[in-house]
């Protein structure tokens, strides 16, 4: 094990998948020089035939990916912010995500975009989206929102050899913070979640830089005597709904913390799967910690009121086993 | 040719433009502001020559590096400074920030954070201009890593059709983040106008007269209903792309010297010698405006200071109008 912060764990995996297969090749905007630091170093190793800066075009990006898949490559694709697939979500709604059924299957799109998400920084409304439920939606891209350094390696790994369209959401803002990382080649294996932390009482599924805030949660909860179990899903599709409802068949109680504005989220997505199929068991609604449905506010006054924190986590945990 | 009150009220905009950002720069480096600001230091003239063809009625859209387009069009310093400390005095209520400065009462349909956002709404408003057949004319600042994206063509092929009022001013700062342009711009951006049938001018940026003339011409034309223009201005993106890059990047991405030979050809400068040659204004006359602007910059800078932090429930009351989100 080694101790990696979540960007270089990033960094890692590029650099040992390009070492590994010569067909993996990586494009985006100002990717050279390594804005986010997670396309670090690749140049000098690998030359521009195989990592190299664009124009500013994400509409004609997202489609050479899927022609340069088609061509026989491993398209990494680096769309900087999240806020960007926007101005390239043409080709990934329209051709990465339905060409595979279109042709009748005789298309493969190993294509991993990596977009940084979320808010909490003032970067406006421009810059902070948290774009999971629109891919989620989409039916033919996996999403992946790994919240650990080890998790982010070994999803990206997977997903650059893995035969499918994959949405990389690094947790950009928190990229800093730092983790064990396994010496060893490995991957995560897609639609596998985390038990990060086992409880009797209430069930939290939180997702990416959610995750963090809630284990702190569970801690103090726990020393009131309230047992909260904490699952990652790592990826929201493929999304590992058995783990969710093994958990919830024992707690009885479901609070999802998701940074996604609230309508149509991960976390009603979610909501909706429990209570379909453990409807049964539950002692209590399931509760949903999201975004408000507002554009993003600029000042730190108005940011932090809409941005789901350990407080609001901890009222709804709260309100589930109180009464 | 400008006349010297015209020639003293653009230098004194350019300056007031210049110290503003200065103020800016400092106060992100002492942790002041909470988001990310990108400064337009070097590229002033641009700006203030093309917005002193304007009035308040005609249209403008701009960039993420939109500080100068705003104060160049009239936007109050005041409240330009509350927004990026995130104050509701500011100009949108702490709701935008640096990168989405706006004021519709000037003209100012914002900064965009999108590259590229605000050229099909600076289209867009001349469409309805021409609609309108009230002469107004719209201005779409843009970078030339904008005129990559696909939407630049779109809109020079639908404004050309439609006989749009509507000047297309690309300011080519020679980077595009850490890329230099010319790495992934191929061949000249005036030419893809020009393939469209667009009168083109391409002037050096750090010339505010030049970029005034070309400017007024533009606008004339798009006045008189003779459709879109486009203009390039060559000009150099002095300060980084944003200012924490310092921190971020661990390499170079160009040399201090070409750094330096563009400081020597700095608009302010420029424009200073020549208003002293032609002996319009004197080294006390100079003292003069500097103390107004930098009166200005520091009303601006207290105002900001003393502004109550934005009202967290307001972006409930702004989604939608009559109607909560
Ligand atoms: C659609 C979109 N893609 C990428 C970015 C990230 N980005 C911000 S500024 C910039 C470079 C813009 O270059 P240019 O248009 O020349 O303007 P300049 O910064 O030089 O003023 C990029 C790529 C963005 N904000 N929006």
């Amino acid at each position: 094990m080694a101790r990696r912060r979540y960007i270089q764990a990033i960094n890692d995996a590029l650099l040992e998948e390009m070492d590994r297969d010569p067909k993996v090749i990586l494009f985006g905007e100002d990717v050279e020089l390594a804005i986010f630091g997670d396309t670090r170093g690749l140049l000098d190793r690998f030359g521009r035939d195989r990592i190299r800066n664009t124009p500013i075009c994400e509409a004609t990006l997202t489609g050479m990916a899927v022609g340069a898949a088609a061509a026989g490559y491993r398209v990494v694709l680096h769309m900087m912010f999240s806020n960007f697939v926007y101005t390239g979500f043409d080709a990934i709604a329209n051709q990465m995500a339905k060409l595979r059924l279109m042709t009748g299957g005789q298309l493969n799109l190993p294509i991993t975009v990596l977009a940084g998400y979320g808010a909490g920084r003032s970067t406006g409304a421009q810059h902070s989206d948290t774009p999971y439920p629109l891919l989620m939606n989409l039916g033919g891209v996996n999403v992946l929102t790994p919240s650990t350094p080890a998790d982010a390696k070994g999803l990206l790994k997977q997903a650059i050899r893995g035969e499918n369209p994959s949405f990389f959401l690094e947790a950009s803002g928190r990229g800093a913070e730092s983790g064990e990382v396994p010496d060893e080649d490995y991957t995560v294996p897609f639609g596998q979640a985390a038990v990060l932390r086992e409880g009797r009482d209430v069930t939290v599924v939180a997702i990416g830089h959610m995750v963090k805030p809630v284990l702190g949660v569970a801690d103090e909860l726990a020393e009131r005597g309230v047992g909260v179990e904490v699952i990652d899903p790592r990826t929201l599709v493929p999304l590992d709904e058995e783990s969710i409802l093994r958990s919830v068949e024992r707690t009885g109680r479901l609070v999802v913390v998701d940074e996604a504005r609230d309508r149509c989220g991960a976390a009603s997505h979610i909501a909706a799967v429990v209570a379909d199929r453990a409807f049964p068991a539950l002692k209590a609604p399931v509760k949903r910690v999201s975004v408000p449905n507002v554009a993003m506010p600029y000042a730190p006054s108005a940011e932090s009121r809409v941005l789901p924190d350990a407080d609001g986590v901890s009222k709804a945990v709260l309100g589930l086993v109180a009464p | 040719m400008p006349t010297t009150e015209q020639l003293l009220s653009m230098y004194e905009r350019m300056l007031l433009i210049r110290r503003m950002e200065e103020r800016l720069s400092a106060d992100y480096a002492a942790g002041k502001l909470p988001g990310a600001v990108h400064l337009y230091i070097g590229q002033e003239a641009v700006a203030v020559g093309v917005c002193a063809q304007l009035t308040d009625r005609d249209w403008i859209t701009s960039t993420h590096r939109g500080h100068g387009h705003f104060l160049a069009k009239g936007g109050d310093p005041k409240a330009m400074m509350a927004e990026i400390w995130g104050k509701r005095t500011g100009i949108c209520r702490g709701m935008g920030g640096s990168m989405h400065v706006a004021d519709l009462s000037k003209g100012i349909l914002g900064a965009n954070g999108i590259v590229a956002g605000g050229i099909a709404i600076a289209t867009g408003a001349a469409f309805g201009a021409r609609l309108d057949g009230d002469g107004r004319v719209a201005v779409a600042f843009f970078g030339d890593g904008a005129a990559n994206q696909g939407v630049f063509m779109e809109t020079l092929n639908v404004s050309t059709l439609w006989g749009l009022p509507v000047v297309f001013l690309c300011e080519y700062n020679h980077f595009c983040e850490f890329t230099p342009s010319e790495t992934v711009t191929a061949g000249q951006i005036s030419d893809r106008a020009r393939a469209f049938g667009m009168p083109c001018a391409v002037v050096d940026g750090n010339d505010v007269v030049e970029v005034w003339r070309a400017a007024g011409e533009a606008v004339e034309r798009a006045r008189g209903g003779g459709g879109p223009s486009f203009i390039e201005a060559k000009t150099y993106r002095i300060q980084g792309h944003l200012e924490a890059e310092a921190v971020i990047l661990d390499g170079k991405y160009r040399e201090e010297a070409e750094i330096e030979e563009w400081r020597r050809r700095d608009p302010i400068d420029r424009l200073r010698e020549h208003l002293s040659a032609a002996g319009a204004c004197d080294d006390d006359g100079f003292a003069e405006i500097e103390s107004r602007v930098s009166g200005a910059v520091e009303e601006a800078a207290a105002f900001a200071a003393e502004g109550e932090p934005a009202d967290p429930e307001l972006a409930f009351d702004l989604m939608f109008v009559g109607q909560r989100p």
